[in-house]
């Protein structure tokens, strides 16, 4: 079980939460995009074995995504950041959660 | 050695003290015609029909930790072939007819036991599912019957079929010929007759990078130092990703831990197999007498082979409403393997951009049922740089054509 700290109600369980997948993804502009780079857009992933950086809802909460950079392997939680934010500098402190 | 009641006296007469080896532990060759990636049934499966159907024998098989640690020992061991779409029930038909002489063409028992499998019906729309997925079926020439909820109480007493239940039974699906087979024994049965034939398994040994030269395979980097190879064939199920990478590819695969558990041990309550799509609980009984319990999957990304508890008790609820034999049983083990989770929920066996290099993954949930006919049609993929007509919707190109084949609600546990 994580233990998620939501940047907007605080720490809680993540079965209150639904994760939404690879954060920073950038849609190509689909008047261009070759089927090639849509394909990428849409279905090719990271799925980084370490730090995930990841969109997340708090669906059964305040209802808000946030963004959070995971590592995969430990689920230690090393950031929680806004939806509208770039990653942070990751120092490994791991304060963004348990 | 050919296994046999002949043999077995021989042995029992000698006391036990005289059988050999199952397979050697070579150190691996400077270099091989295809190396394959991944000690689990269907790389090991690979192997061996590469050298039974296509004469090449010249293969290595390299695993990371020991055969069949991973999502081979650690499944429901259930083999059915009720698909939906064609392209998918043509090619787990296969490995079903594969599965059914399996043991003779491996002179190994894998024990597979046709004992059926039941989809149940929780709500109309499930009835309708089913009924679309049974028609489908028969016209693929596979056998898949409606049941009713009385015939699902004939065949396994110790479903609730109360009409006040919280998930009532309104009806079910059963494909006879499907059931389940002893999964360790798949993994042994097909390393040793690879072995037999020539293929070098090895084990404990991980493989850190592949070599690419003018976009054409020239081996890979392990633990055990570089192997040269002509053609590497990836069957690495969770961390596709991580091996796509190392040959330049960004894969369309997410993995994530699935849980599965057994209870203690009991006398024989249940002789098939019963799955419910809609609360996700499927449930059968090994031979030891364990209640074998499939739960879903985490929500997240993961490469730890551990899950959430809120994912078992999720099916643990829905389990003591359908069968409340079992409420007082406790589980006695409940373990994780990481799947690799396709866009479209269908596998991808398929050539890949970089030459001599192909990609066998994206099994998700549901990979073991599909050992023999994996194998097989990716030994042929390998062996005749092409796909065999099963396989080839199963592209990595689909991607970009949009030829997805979806399983996701068709598939008969939702993902």
């Amino acid at each position: 079980m994580l233990l998620i700290v939501c940047p907007w109600c605080g720490e809680r369980e993540h079965s209150e939460f639904s994760c939404g997948g690879e954060g920073h993804i950038a849609r190509p502009d689909p008047r261009t995009a070759t089927d090639e780079e849509w394909a990428d857009y849409l279905f090719m992933r990271q799925n980084p074995k370490g730090v995930h950086h990841e969109r997340w809802f708090h669906v059964h909460g305040c209802r808000q995504w946030f963004h959070m950079a995971r590592d995969t392997v430990t689920h230690e939680i090393l950031a929680v950041y806004g939806i509208a934010e770039k990653p942070p500098a990751l120092d490994g402190s791991g304060e963004g959660g348990r | 050695m050919k296994y046999s009641i002949f043999s077995l006296l021989r042995q029992a007469r000698d006391h036990h003290r005289n059988w050999p080896q199952a397979w050697r532990s070579p150190e691996p060759k400077p270099s091989y015609d295809v190396v394959i990636i991944g000690g689990g049934g269907h790389g090991l499966a690979t192997a061996y029909y590469l050298a039974k159907e296509h004469g090449i024998a010249n293969v290595a098989v390299l695993e990371k930790g020991w055969l069949g640690g991973g999502n081979t020992g650690r499944n429901t061991t259930i083999v059915r072939s009720n698909y939906l779409w064609d392209e998918s029930a043509h090619l787990y038909e296969k490995s079903l007819q594969l599965f059914e002489g399996l043991s003779a063409d491996l002179n190994f028992n894998v024990m597979f036991s046709a004992r059926g499998v039941i989809n149940l019906a929780h709500n109309e729309h499930d009835l309708k599912e089913l009924a679309r997925r049974g028609h489908a079926c028969r016209l693929n020439g596979i056998d898949y019957e409606l049941v009713t909820p009385r015939q699902i109480k004939k065949i396994a007493p110790i479903v609730n079929i109360s009409r006040n239940s919280r998930y009532p039974v309104l009806g079910g699906a059963m494909q006879r010929r499907a059931g389940n087979a002893r999964h360790d024994a798949v993994a042994w049965g097909f390393a040793r007759r690879a072995d037999d034939r020539g293929v070098d398994i090895i084990q404990n040994c991980e493989v850190t990078g592949i070599d690419v030269a003018d976009g054409r395979v020239t081996g890979v980097r392990t633990t055990k130092g570089p192997i040269k190879a002509r053609k590497i064939g990836a069957a690495p199920a969770g961390h596709a990703s991580v091996v796509g990478q190392m040959a330049g590819l960004r894969m369309p695969v997410e993995s994530h831990c699935l849980q599965a558990m057994v209870s203690e041990p009991i006398k024989p309550v249940l002789d098939t197999v019963i799955m419910s799509n809609t609360v996700h609980v499927y449930i059968g009984q090994s031979d030891k007498g364990e209640l074998v319990l499939g739960a879903g999957i985490d929500g997240f990304n993961s490469y730890s082979q551990r899950g959430g508890i809120d994912v078992i008790e999720h099916q643990l609820e829905g389990l003591c409403e359908l069968y409340p034999i079992v409420r007082r049983l406790r589980v006695m083990r409940t373990w994780g393997g990481i799947v690799d989770i396709c866009p479209d929920a269908s596998p991808i066996v398929s050539k890949t951009p970089v030459e001599g290099f192909y990609m066998n993954c994206g099994w998700g949930t549901g990979g073991f049922k599909a050992t023999p006919g994996s194998g097989w049609v990716f030994a042929h993929t390998i062996a005749q740089d092409r796909p065999h007509k099963l396989n080839e919707a199963f592209d990595l190109k689909r991607f970009e054509t949009g030829s997805l084949i979806d399983e996701h609600g068709a598939a008969a546990v939702a993902h």
